[in-house]
């Protein structure tokens, strides 16, 4: 199993100490303005080359994004979280780093209303298009009027 | 009838018994009708799980090809019956009202399912059509989470009866 704690140290060298552990002491928070940063770091440096999934998750405070990484050499598999807030949910597009994290963030638009900037052709994928609102958050109500 | 010769003689008796025992008087409607029930062409559709059902009953166990239901046809054009077998989004219904418009006429219809009848167990969901016959007129409503292969064939059955003329009433009744 990864080394989280061990793992922190090392990154938080190049973020000036930043980097934190979740209660759970399994994933790294960060702030997201250097999450695209943090994404490349261990990408390039510390073999997570492979991004698994992109969720998120609404709480009472905020919402979260969470990036799920592996590391193919040893199968590692890190998780990284950045918390927004709910007013204007957005965050930087992971797309330069990943080219699959492009659907990903798009159903995280469409369900959950996150904003990806930088993403290019964000619009919605599951929903029909002409969808009002976003079904996954804890304030959406169904729409009880017949479409048909 | 007039006299020709000794061996060709039949009498009135016989020819009545004759036409009765050999010719079966109808109208072409009714033929029709007769025909077009024991070979109903279904379109392949299937939209969730009641799919399986669907596909479990035109294989060999329950054979559905018995009563001539079994060709199902890749095309909407060949087809003459849509079993909407599975939940219809409202993202697909669109779709399922287009391939019901390709196909000629006469039509018919099956609501396979809850998800078909009503929305079944995703009613109140964001997504889902709360029953098929919202956009297109159903003939057929087969209840069941998925309904068994049975249920579907007797669907089929009360189909064929609907097709040869029995009033709706006696259908029900059947049910």
């Amino acid at each position: 199993m990864l080394n989280t704690s061990e793992l922190l140290e090392r990154l938080n060298k190049d973020f000036d100490g930043s980097l934190a552990l979740t209660e759970d002491s399994q994933a790294v928070s960060v702030n997201k303005v250097e999450i695209i940063k943090l994404l490349q770091l261990l990408k390039e440096k510390h073999g997570f080359e492979m991004l698994l999934d992109i969720t998120s998750a609404e709480y009472n405070d905020r919402l979260e994004v969470v990036y799920h990484l592996m590391n193919l050499e040893n199968a590692g598999v890190l998780r990284v979280k950045t918390g927004l807030s709910k007013q204007s949910p957005s965050v930087a597009s992971s797309i330069p780093v990943w080219k699959a994290a492009d659907v990903m963030e798009r159903e995280i638009f469409d369900l959950m209303g996150i904003v990806f900037e930088g993403h290019g052709n964000l619009k919605r994928i599951l929903c029909p298009e002409d969808f009002e609102g976003h079904p996954l958050r804890k304030d959406f109500k169904p729409d009880i009027i017949e479409r048909f | 009838m007039e006299e020709r010769g000794s061996g060709m003689e039949i009498n009135k008796y016989q020819a009545e018994d004759s036409v009765n025992n050999n010719i079966i008087m109808t109208t072409v409607d009714k033929m029709l009708d007769f025909c077009r029930s024991n070979s109903l062409w279904p379109v392949t559709f299937g939209l969730a799980c009641c799919a399986i059902e669907m596909m479990a009953a035109g294989g060999a166990r329950y054979d559905l090809s018995r009563f001539g239901f079994e060709v199902f046809r890749p095309s909407p054009r060949q087809a003459d019956l849509m079993i909407v077998a599975g939940t219809v989004t409202d993202k697909m219904a669109p779709l399922v009202k287009r391939l019901y418009d390709q196909m000629p006429e006469p039509k018919y219809v099956i609501a396979m399912g809850s998800c078909a009848i009503s929305g079944g167990a995703f009613v109140d969901s964001y997504s889902v059509l709360r029953g098929v016959d919202k956009i297109i007129p159903v003939d057929v409503f087969i209840p069941g989470c998925p309904p068994r292969p049975e249920a579907l064939i007797d669907g089929f059955l009360k189909l064929r009866d609907k097709l040869r003329g029995q009033k709706a009433q006696e259908v029900k009744k059947d049910a």
